[in-house]
């Protein structure tokens, strides 16, 4: 080893092996080198020749965000163009609950800065648990312009809440329409769900509120309009940075209704305390002048979602300020199904109008003594006076001489116990008593003694209001029927182009002329010199009409009926049905009083103001329900 | 003239003309992207202008510095970089949850930046004073000399810089001579350690590798990165979208536009012509990197030179990887393009001392 050293000549070549040596590594690596630059030329090259298609839409998906731009949904007026149902621009205060960790604590935080009261925490807290966490949410609607500065100002220690420009619904006339117009509310999982199987889940993308009863549900199509497009571009915060094409929204349709605000009004405050239901009808058309459920409610509550303690106390209320009456409250029609049960008999051939029957003060059958209103009977009754007196045991009779499956047959055309398929949902069908009926309910044959008290429109007998209403307009109208309507007509807003809900003549009734004219005569003298005399004593036009009764609580046979012994809630509903002018009838009405004893007494006096001021323009002047009351019952 | 002439000779004796002009080139590419990735900002590009002053000076004086004087300064270097990682273990700074920083008087610096030069010269050094006795012994105390920076860095943690000078320390060892046998044997050696390496890795890291294999099960989190990166490249197809056009560059989709992912800009602008010219363009520093060390003198220069060459390429490769998706997302600048003055300083040192060796290798002859 020692030579090796000392020679140069061996250190020499040793020194050029090992250069050999290193050039060849430095090649190997070399070679590595271009293979890892191969390597990244392939990928490259598959990146951007092979599969550029797909990143390039990758790209623009990520570049180009669609924004739907809600329309502004259809405004409602009544027929004298007040506004029932009308869109206001606010501004909101909304939170994301996904962008926020500890939501109690910035709300906290935030009414520092903005007043927010315990109804909205309640409202937004219940809107949390409705919806999904990446919507934003209102906490606070209808802002001040200073609390908007406000908010602005401290803006930077609140990531995840922002101000929102929106539309809002609002509805001036609040529970005066509650019940007819209805109200919109936010669109929950169900909704959603009869949305895409319509298919129709595209248009409402963008959109948080659906109609949810009344009119604004019925109508919905028609007011909600075209949702329009947005295409921006984006950035990786979704700022939208410009805006690349736009296709404007179509605002929804407006609808023109056939009600009349002022005779809602009329109608609302001459009910005074009490609750109840009234509907008004041109027997000409079908179209509804007005519709009354009372207690209403407020609809703007539902608007933003309703907090849960007036959510409470509306639905725990003893009045049931939620239950639409009109259209889906079923009551004994009493007295008010005679005119339609001397109609059944006239044209079935069971009376003659002049056959005078013998009132004892009831009626016997089967060892069952049916009672008499009047003490002691009403002596001989033919059928003019079994209406105008509101005889009892007449109708015992006729409704043992027909049998319960005439009356049903007979009734069914006036559309008792089938829905009037007025143009909002919801409806009640009633029930239209027959043997056939009673097999399918309760799977029992039909006792003759059943019939009687179906007679005076007791019995198993109820009706809404609404099927009333519609069975006395087709009497005033001669027997031709038709389909309730409160949409007058629907206006696009762009063309002004208006659809009318056309009134169509649903069926025309099978009814002799003379037949008509004895009931409707002996209605008119209900009026004159029957039970509703009181109440329509004086008037310019000549009206007709028939009172009612229905009694909430069976009374035991033999018992007496003392109106003061009765707890209020178990008295008798008030009803009458009526139009006027009797020779031309612009109006017929069902009126439904609860808990209010005869109808004589409180649901006609109402209907007095309904026709002085629908034919008369007379404001009423405030008067009780009593005054004015005929003291005989009906 | 003439005094002039000779002059500018003097002055310019020591630098590679070849290299200067590629690797100016590279830095212009540089300034255009990451004019377009700041979204036009000019301060962006004065600051970088001013880096680049800098790393030029820095390589203007390693070029003119002879390959001895390195080899005097390899030894207290590495002891002292060492020195400081140990500090940093014990004294130093948590930034964003690595303890990588070291305060020292009145600034905060990164020993582990140090160390990517100082590992290489010690490699090299210690062959070169061992060359004529070269035995497995040696070997193995290199081993150790490089492990045991690397272990401090990865502690610290910082997986992307560990790796690198991992890299810069293996490439002398290869360049050594280390035995195939060896090589093949640590090769078996370490796929066997995989489980027990991924047993020790925190989360983030292993994070970083699953996300790899399939990015979309973290789109929002890890795998942000790398599927906005990916559809930039492949967006960008066979001639870009032009410069300043890039959509996922200016609508903010590509995070770290300027620094670590600016070769997403790039890519997307430029497209594949783009980048096979900028590969090229690689090519070109690392070719003229081999042939300088294929023709130094001595072990020590062609170590070093080879280690600074490979390790130049590595940053490249490591960085195009991981911006197109093949590679893991480590922090690491693409070489001489990315913003920063950091590591154009550090590469622009690695180059100067290549250029030094290049033109003091008659000196040495002679």
């Amino acid at each position: 080893m020692s030579e090796l050293t000392i020679n140069p000549g061996v250190e020499l070549r040793n020194s050029r092996l090992e250069i050999h040596h290193f050039r060849v590594r430095l090649a190997i690596a070399s070679i590595f080198v271009l293979c890892m630059f191969m390597l990244l030329f392939a990928r490259f090259f598959y990146l951007q020749v092979v599969q550029h298609d797909y990143y390039t839409t990758l790209a623009e998906a990520n570049r180009i965000s669609i924004v739907p731009i809600v329309p502004n949904r259809g405004i409602i007026v009544d027929r004298n163009g007040v506004l029932l149902a009308s869109n206001y621009s606010a501004y909101t205060l909304e939170i994301t609950p996904r962008k926020i960790a500890d939501v109690e604590a910035l709300i906290d935080d935030l009414s520092t800065v903005v007043e927010i009261t315990p109804r909205d925490r309640r409202r937004f807290r219940k809107l949390m648990d409705e919806s999904k966490s990446f919507e934003s949410l209102p906490i606070r609607t209808r802002l001040s312009d200073e609390e908007i500065a406000k908010f602005a100002a401290h803006r930077y220690r609140f990531p995840g809440v922002e101000i929102n420009a929106r539309l809002f619904r609002q509805y001036p006339q609040a529970e005066l329409f509650s019940h007819v117009v209805g109200h919109i509310g936010r669109i929950n999982t169900h909704e959603l769900e009869q949305l895409e199987a319509k298919g129709i889940e595209a248009n409402y993308r963008g959109t948080d509120y659906i109609g949810k009863v009344g009119l604004e549900q019925s109508y919905e199509t028609h007011l909600h309009g075209t949702t329009g497009v947005e295409e921006v571009e984006v950035d990786a915060a979704g700022r939208a940075v410009r805006t690349l094409s736009r296709s404007a929204p179509t605002s929804g349709n407006n609808l023109v209704l056939n009600l009349d605000a002022g005779l809602q009004e009329v109608i609302y405050r001459a009910f005074g305390d009490f609750r109840g239901a009234l509907v008004a009808i041109d027997p000409t058309t079908g179209g509804v002048l007005a519709f009354i459920s009372k207690p209403g409610f407020d609809p703007n509550l539902f608007v933003d979602g309703i907090d849960p303690v007036n959510w409470k106390e509306l639905n725990e209320s003893i009045d049931r300020p939620m239950v639409n009456r009109a259209l889906a409250g079923t009551y004994p029609p009493g007295s008010t199904f005679k005119p339609f049960m001397a109609l059944a008999a006239l044209t079935l051939g069971k009376r003659r109008p002049e056959q005078v029957i013998s009132d004892p003060g009831g009626f016997n059958f089967g060892g069952h003594f049916f009672r008499d209103d009047k003490v002691g009977g009403h002596g001989m009754v033919d059928m003019y006076k079994s209406i105008v007196v509101s005889c009892d045991t007449y109708y015992y009779m006729l409704a043992n001489d027909l049998g319960i499956d005439n009356i049903a047959n007979f009734m069914a055309q006036f559309g008792f116990g089938s829905r009037t398929g007025i143009d909002i949902t919801g409806e009640s069908r009633g029930i239209l008593p027959s043997s056939k009926w009673k097999m399918d309910r309760y799977k029992q044959k039909w006792y003759a003694g059943e019939t009687i008290s179906v007679g005076i429109g007791q019995g198993y007998n109820s009706y809404t209001p609404l099927q009333l209403a519609q069975a006395i307009a087709t009497i005033a109208n001669d027997g031709v029927m038709f389909r309730p309507h409160i949409v007058n007509y629907v206006e696009d807003i762009v063309t002004r182009n208006r659809t009318v809900v056309e009134p169509q003549p649903e069926r025309t009734l099978q009814l002799q002329p003379e037949h008509l004219a004895v009931v409707k005569k002996a209605l008119v003298g209900v009026n004159k010199e029957g039970t509703g005399a009181r109440a329509f004593a004086g008037t310019p036009y000549i009206s007709a009409g028939k009172t009612g009764t229905a009694q909430v609580v069976a009374i035991k046979q033999g018992e007496k009926y003392v109106e003061s012994r009765v707890q209020e809630r178990h008295r008798d509903h008030a009803l009458f049905i009526a139009y006027a002018p009797a020779d031309k009838p612009k109006l017929a009405l069902a009126v439904l009083v609860e808990n209010a004893g005869f109808g004589a007494r409180a649901a006609a006096p109402i209907a007095r103001k309904v026709f002085d001021y629908y034919l008369l323009g007379k404001q009423p002047t405030p008067l009780k329900p009593d005054e004015g009351a005929a003291g005989a019952r009906d | 003239m003439p005094v002039i002439r000779r002059l500018t000779r003097l002055l310019t004796a020591h630098l590679d003309t070849q290299l200067l002009i590629v690797l100016v080139l590279l830095m212009g590419v540089g300034l255009a992207t990451i004019f377009s990735g700041s979204n036009q900002s000019v301060p962006r590009i004065s600051s970088q202008v001013a880096n680049i002053m800098v790393a030029l000076g820095v390589m203007y004086v390693f070029a003119n510095v002879p390959p001895h004087y390195l080899r005097r300064i390899a030894l207290p270097l590495y002891v002292c970089g060492v020195l400081l990682l140990v500090c940093v273990a014990l004294f130093g700074e948590i930034v964003n949850g690595a303890r990588r920083w070291l305060y020292v008087g009145v600034t905060r610096i990164q020993p582990s930046e140090l160390m990517k030069i100082a590992v290489p010269l010690m490699l090299a050094w210690y062959f070169d004073r061992y060359e004529a006795t070269l035995k497995l012994k040696n070997y193995i105390i290199a081993a150790l000399l490089l492990i045991v920076p690397i272990g401090l860095i990865v502690r610290q943690p910082d997986l992307g810089t560990a790796l690198l000078i991992s890299a810069a320390g293996a490439y002398v060892l290869f360049l050594a001579g280390l035995s195939w046998r060896i090589i093949i044997g640590l090769g078996i050696a370490a796929a066997a350690c995989l489980p027990f390496v991924w047993g020790m890795m925190h989360d983030y890291q292993r994070q970083r590798i699953l996300t790899l294999i399939d990015p979309t099960q973290d789109p929002l989190g890890t795998g942000y990165h790398t599927i906005q990166s990916t559809i930039a490249v492949g967006s960008g197809g066979l001639v870009g979208k032009g410069w300043l056009q890039g959509t996922q560059t200016h609508l903010d989709f590509i995070p770290e536009r300027t620094t670590d992912f600016i070769f997403a800009v790039f890519s997307e602008e430029w497209g594949l012509f783009g980048n096979v010219m900028l590969l090229v363009l690689f090519l070109l520093v690392i070719g003229r990197g081999v042939v300088i060390t294929a023709n130094a003198p001595t072990l020590f220069t062609r170590l070093f030179g080879g280690a600074i060459t490979l390790t130049f390429f590595t940053y490249a490769f490591v960085n195009m990887g991981m911006v197109s998706g093949i590679l893991p997302v480590v922090g690491v600048p693409l070489p001489l393009v990315s913003y920063g003055g950091t590591s154009l300083v550090t590469i622009c040192l690695g180059l100067g001392i290549l250029m030094s060796i290049e033109t003091h290798k008659k000196l040495v002859q002679s």
